[in-house]
C-alpha cells in the first residue's frame, strides 16, 4: 500500500506541473491591468513603471513563470498586489472556515443523499423512489440564496434558533461554531445530498440486478444483509468517485452562501481578488484548490483499492 | 402425466403453477398449468428453447422473482409445505436451506468482494446457527467435497481468483451447505467448456448420491438432459408440452414439438455414414413430421490453389504491468498455426476457451495484428497489406460473429447496415445497393421489405440471418465465422447451418467455422482443425478426425461432449479437476519445436 501511494504521488506530479502553467498563462491571456487597478485614478507613467518593476511583470514571461514555481516549492505563494500580505497567508485565514463548511456541507449530503438514494432503489417506481427523485429535483434546482435568506428569516429571524451569520472557529467556541455553520451546510449540502441521491439509486440498482445479488437472495439471506452488505458495498465504487469530485469543488468555496451567511471563506476571497486582478492571490488559491482536488482523488482511489480485491491483487 | 404411483412422497410437488408478468399494466402469463413431481433421490430435467419459461418455472418455485411485478398461481409442495401460502420470511429460511440454486453464469454468480469462504459459510450461520470458526471448518469441507484443491488456503481468495469451472464447485459447494433436500440447477453448466462441463456433471451426480437429494435440472442442453435426467419435462413458449422418463421422451415423444426439439439437435458420431456435410432434418412443429436430411455434394475444389493459406501464423499479446508499463509476458494466443481453406470448403477451428481459435480468426482479417508468419488470402499477402489494400482485402473476407444482439447497431436499418459496406467500398450506385439488399435478404430467407426495419423488431435467429446477409453484401471468397450459431438456439442452430450449407453450394463460398460445439462441426465441416493453447494439435478430413482421433486431447474433448442418447445415462468420465492451461507466458518462454505425423491422407497430428 504504501508503495502505491506513493506511486500516484508521483503521478500527480505533473498534473499539479501543468496545471501551474494553465493557470499562470491564463492569468497572463486574461485582460485588464493589476497595475492600472492599483494606480488609480492617477495614471502617472512614472508610478506604474515603478509598480511594474516592483513585481517584476516587466521580466520575461518564462522568468516570471519560474520564480513563481520556485517560490511555491518552498511556500512562498507571493504577495497579494492589493494588501502587500503574503498569499499563503491570506489562503491561511480563510481555509479552516471554508475546510468546515465543506466538511459539514459533505457529511450532512451524505447522511441524506445515500440513505435516501438506497430507498429509493429498494422502492423502486413506488411512491418512496418517487418522492425521493422529487426531493432530491428541488433540492437541485432551489438557488441557495433563496433557500438561505428563506432559512434565515424562518430560523433566526423569526424562530431565533440559530444565528443568521457571523463565523466562530470550531477550535475556539466548539458550540457556537456549529450553530453558525450548521444552516450554511445545509443549503451548500441540498444539491450535493441530491446527486449523491441520483447516483446511489443507480449503482445500487445496478447491484441489485447482478446475478451475485440473486445468488445472495436464494442464500435466503434477509433484505438487510443483501442490501446492507451483498449490494451496498459493491454500490460504493460510484458513491466514492462523486463524493471525491462533490468535496473537491466545495473547497473552491461557494461565493453565494458565504456572502449571505457572511462567512468568511474562500469564495469571497477570489472573487475579490479576480476583480482587483490580483494575480498573485488568484493563482494561490487555485493551486490551493487543484492540490485539494488531487489529495480528493488519491483518497478515492485508495478506498477503491481498499473495497476492491481484484484491484488490490494488482498492487 | 405420466406419473407412476410410488409410495414415497415427492420431494417437489408443482401443481398448476402458472406465472404471469406484469408488462405495461398487463399481466401476461409466461409460465402456464406446469405440474410435476420430483421424487426423492431423483434427477428431472426442464428442457426447452429460449422463452420456454424454464428458468422462469424455476425461479417461482423458489419464489425468486420481483414481487410487485410478477405473479406466481398455483401449489408448489415442498416437503408436505406450500411455498408459495408461506410468509417471505419463513420462505427465506426454505431458500439456501430445504432448497437451494445454482445458476448459469458461475463468472457473476458470485460476490466480487467477497471471500469465497464467507460467502458459503454465511448459509451455514444463517441457516444452521454455526458459529464463525465451525462455519469455516465445515466450509473447507465442502470445498473439498466439491474437489477444490487446496481448499484450505482458497478459503480466503476472492472469486476473481477462481477459473469459471471452479467458481461453479463454489456455487455448487454453498448450495449443499445445508443438505438441502432439493437442488435447483438453472442451466449451470452452459457457460462452461465442454470439459470442465463433463466434470460439473460428474460432479453433481456424485453429490446427489452422497447427499441422497433430489435434483431439479434446467436446461435447453438435450445432449445434458438424456446424461442426467431420470424424467424429463418439454417446456414451449410456457406450456408443459410433454412428460415422462427420458427414455420414453427421445425414443417416442409424442409431441411435435418434442419430436422436432430432438431431431434438431445435433448428435455427435451421427455422421459416420455420410461424406459429405449434411443439412439438419427439418420438422414441421405442427405434424413432427421429418423431411429427410440432405447431403450436401461435393462444393470443395482441391485441385486449384487455397484461396486462403495461413503459414506458421504467430499472434501475441504482451502483457505488461506497473509504473512504466514494461512488459512482463505474453499471451502466446496463436502460436506457429498453418493450414490450407480451398474454394467451396468448410474448415473448422474447434477447441475450448482461450485455445486461439477465434485470435486466428481475427489475425486472418487483420483485426489483430499477428506477430508473425504468412497468410495469403485470394491473391494477397494479408500481413503486409497497407491501410487501402487491407480495405479491398475486406472484400475478400466477411465475419459472422456470435451475438446476433450486439453486432446490429440499433439505430440503423438492417437494410442500411447491409448495404454500408456495398456503398462504402463503391461497388456500386445506392439503387444498386438497394437491389442487391433486397436480393440478400430473399437469399437468407427473409423478404426484401424487412430492409427498413430495425434490429429489435427481429429474433436472435432472424438477425443471425441479417448478420449473414451483411456479410455477403461483398461477395466475399471466404467467411469467417466466429461461434455463428453457438447462442442460438436449437431449432434455429439448425435451420441457420443449413442456410450456411445451402449458401455455400449456391455460392462456392469457403467457411472458416469456428466453433466450440464438435456436434455442430461434425455436420457442416469437409477439414477439422483441434486447436488448444494456440497451436493445433490435430487436423484433417472431418471423417478422419471424428472416427480415428489420435491427439490425447481430441480425445478428451470428444469424450467429454454430451450425447444426446439415454442409453448414456449415469456415463462417468472419472472425477477429475484439471483446469483449462493458461497461454500466458513469460519473457524467457520458447515455443518448443513441435513434431508432426501424418495419420492418413491430410490427417496430421501433433507428437506429444
Amino acid at each position: 500500500m504504501p508503495v502505491y501511494i506513493g506511486k500516484r504521488l508521483l503521478v500527480a506530479i505533473p498534473t499539479l506541473l501543468i496545471i501551474s502553467i494553465f493557470v499562470f498563462s491564463l492569468q497572463k491571456l486574461l485582460p485588464g491591468d493589476p497595475i492600472l487597478a492599483m494606480a488609480g485614478e492617477e495614471r502617472d507613467p512614472a508610478t506604474i513603471e515603478f509598480l511594474r518593476e516592483k513585481y517584476h511583470l516587466n521580466d520575461p514571461i518564462i522568468t516570471q513563470y519560474l520564480s513563481w514555481v520556485g517560490g511555491i516549492m518552498v511556500g512562498d505563494f507571493g504577495v497579494s498586489l492589493r494588501t502587500n500580505q503574503p498569499v499563503l497567508e491570506l489562503i491561511g485565514q480563510k481555509l479552516p472556515v471554508t475546510i468546515q463548511l465543506a466538511v459539514m456541507a459533505m457529511i450532512l449530503a451524505m447522511l441524506i443523499g445515500i440513505p435516501a438514494g438506497i430507498l429509493a432503489a429498494v422502492y423502486k417506481n413506488r411512491t418512496l423512489d418517487y418522492v425521493a427523485n422529487v426531493v432530491a429535483l428541488s433540492g437541485l434546482s432551489i438557488p441557495n440564496f433563496w433557500l438561505g435568506i428563506m432559512l434565515i428569516l424562518l430560523v433566526s429571524v423569526n424562530l431565533g434558533w440559530l444565528p443568521a451569520s457571523g463565523y466562530e472557529s470550531i477550535f475556539v467556541d466548539p458550540v457556537r461554531s456549529l450553530k453558525t455553520m450548521i444552516m450554511p451546510a445545509f443549503v451548500l449540502s441540498t444539491a450535493l445530498a441530491a446527486q449523491l441521491m441520483r447516483h446511489t439509486r443507480s449503482a445500487m440498482l445496478g447491484v441489485l440486478s447482478s446475478d451475485y445479488i440473486r445468488t445472495a437472495r436464494a442464500k435466503g439471506l434477509s433484505p438487510r444483509e443483501v442490501i446492507l452488505s451483498h449490494t451496498f458495498r459493491n454500490a460504493l465504487l460510484p458513491i466514492i468517485t462523486l463524493s471525491a469530485l462533490l468535496f473537491g469543488e466545495l473547497l473552491g468555496g461557494a461565493v453565494l452562501t458565504e456572502q449571505i451567511f457572511t462567512i468568511p471563506g474562500f469564495g469571497k476571497l477570489t472573487v475579490d481578488a479576480v476583480f482587483t486582478r490580483d494575480y498573485a492571490v488568484v493563482q494561490g488559491i487555485v493551486m490551493c484548490t487543484a492540490i485539494g482536488f488531487i489529495v480528493m482523488n488519491l483518497i478515492a482511489d485508495i478506498l477503491y483499492v481498499l473495497l476492491n480485491p481484484r484491484l488490490r491483487a494488482t498492487l | 402425466m405420466s406419473q407412476t404411483s410410488t409410495p414415497t412422497v415427492p420431494v417437489l410437488s408443482v401443481k398448476n403453477l402458472t406465472t404471469s408478468f406484469l408488462v405495461d399494466g398487463d399481466w401476461k402469463s409466461v409460465v402456464r398449468n406446469v405440474s410435476f413431481d420430483v421424487m426423492p433421490g431423483e434427477t428431472v430435467a426442464i428442457v426447452g428453447e429460449s422463452g420456454s419459461g424454464k428458468s422462469v418455472t424455476s425461479l417461482s418455485i423458489m419464489r425468486l422473482l420481483a414481487s410487485n411485478t410478477s405473479r406466481i398461481e398455483g401449489e408448489v409442495m415442498l416437503n408436505g409445505r406450500d411455498l408459495l401460502s408461506i410468509s417471505e420470511k419463513d420462505m427465506r429460511g426454505v431458500r439456501g436451506n430445504e432448497a437451494s440454486m445454482i445458476f448459469q453464469e458461475p463468472m457473476t454468480s458470485l460476490n466480487p468482494i467477497f471471500t469465497i469462504g464467507r460467502q458459503i459459510s454465511e448459509v451455514l450461520t444463517r441457516h444452521k446457527g454455526m458459529s464463525k470458526q465451525e462455519a469455516r471448518a465445515e466450509t473447507v469441507r465442502l470445498l473439498e467435497k466439491v474437489r477444490i484443491p487446496n481448499a484450505q488456503s482458497r478459503f480466503d481468495e476472492y472469486p476473481h481468483q477462481f477459473s469459471g469451472g471452479m467458481r461453479q464447485r463454489v456455487m455448487i459447494a454453498m448450495a449443499l451447505a445445508s443438505k438441502p433436500k432439493l437442488l435447483i440447477a438453472d442451466e449451470p453448466t452452459t457457460a462452461l467448456d465442454v470439459t470442465i462441463q463433463g466434470q460439473i456433471l460428474d460432479l453433481i451426480k456424485v453429490l446427489q448420491e452422497e447427499e441422497g437429494m433430489s435434483v431439479l435440472f434446467i436446461t435447453h442442453d438435450m445432449g445434458v438432459v438424456a446424461e442426467i435426467a431420470d424424467r424429463t419435462i418439454v417446456m414451449f413458449r410456457g406450456d408443459e408440452v410433454e412428460t415422462g422418463p427420458t427414455e420414453e421422451i427421445f425414443h417416442c415423444g409424442k409431441h411435435p414439438y418434442t419430436r422436432a426439439l430432438l431431431s434438431a439437435v445435433p448428435k455427435l458420431g451421427s455422421m459416420q455414414n455420410h461424406a459429405w456435410p449434411t443439412r439438419f432434418p427439418v420438422v414441421d412443429m405442427k405434424t413432427g413430421l421429418a423431411v429427410e436430411p440432405i447431403e450436401v455434394a461435393g462444393t470443395v475444389e482441391k485441385g486449384r490453389t487455397p484461396v486462403l493459406s495461413v503459414k506458421n501464423l504467430v499472434t501475441r499479446f504482451p502483457i505488461r504491468s506497473g509504473l512504466l508499463s514494461r512488459q512482463t509476458g505474453s499471451v502466446h494466443a496463436v502460436e506457429n498455426v498453418s493450414f490450407d481453406l480451398f474454394q467451396g470448403e468448410t474448415l473448422a477451428l474447434v477447441g475450448e476457451s482461450g485455445c486461439g481459435k477465434s485470435t486466428t480468426g481475427r489475425s486472418i482479417m487483420r483485426l489483430v495484428d499477428p506477430t508473425g508468419g504468412d497468410i495469403s488470402l485470394d491473391g494477397y499477402d494479408v500481413l503486409r497489406l497497407d491501410q487501402v489494400s487491407l480495405r479491398n482485402m475486406r472484400k475478400s473476407v466477411q465475419m459472422i460473429f456470435q451475438d446476433p444482439f450486439s453486432s446490429l447497431n440499433p439505430r440503423m436499418t438492417v437494410g442500411s447496415a447491409i448495404s454500408e459496406p456495398f456503398i462504402k467500398h463503391r461497388l456500386g450506385t445506392v439503387k444498386q445497393a438497394r437491389e442487391k439488399t433486397a436480393d440478400l435478404l430473399e437469399k437468407v430467407g427473409l423478404s426484401a421489405d424487412m430492409a427498413k426495419r430495425y434490429p429489435h423488431e427481429f429474433s436472435g435467429g432472424q438477425r443471425q440471418r441479417i448478420a449473414i446477409a451483411r456479410a455477403l453484401a461483398l461477395d466475399p471468397k471466404v467467411i469467417v465465422a466466429d461461434e455463428s450459431v453457438s447462442a442460438l438456439d436449437v431449432s434455429i442452430k439448425a435451420q441457420v447451418c443449413n442456410l450456411l450449407l445451402d449458401l455455400q453450394q449456391s455460392l462456392n463460398l469457403s467457411f472458416l467455422f469456428i466453433s466450440h460445439d464438435m456436434a455442430v462441426v461434425e455436420r457442416v465441416s469437409h477439414r477439422v482443425a483441434v486447436m488448444y493453447l494456440g497451436e493445433i494439435v490435430e487436423i484433417g478430413p472431418r471423417a478422419a478426425v471424428f472416427d480415428n482421433p489420435q491427439h490425447p486431447y481430441t480425445k478428451k474433448l470428444m469424450a467429454a461432449v454430451p450425447v444426446p442418447d439415454p442409453a448414456r445415462r449415469g456415463i462417468r468420465r472419472g472425477i477429475s479437476n484439471d483446469e483449462l492451461k493458461s497461454p500466458v507466458r513469460g519473457m524467457d518462454y520458447r515455443p518448443p519445436v513441435r513434431e508432426y505425423r501424418e495419420v492418413s491422407d491430410g490427417h496430421v497430428v501433433q507428437v506429444a
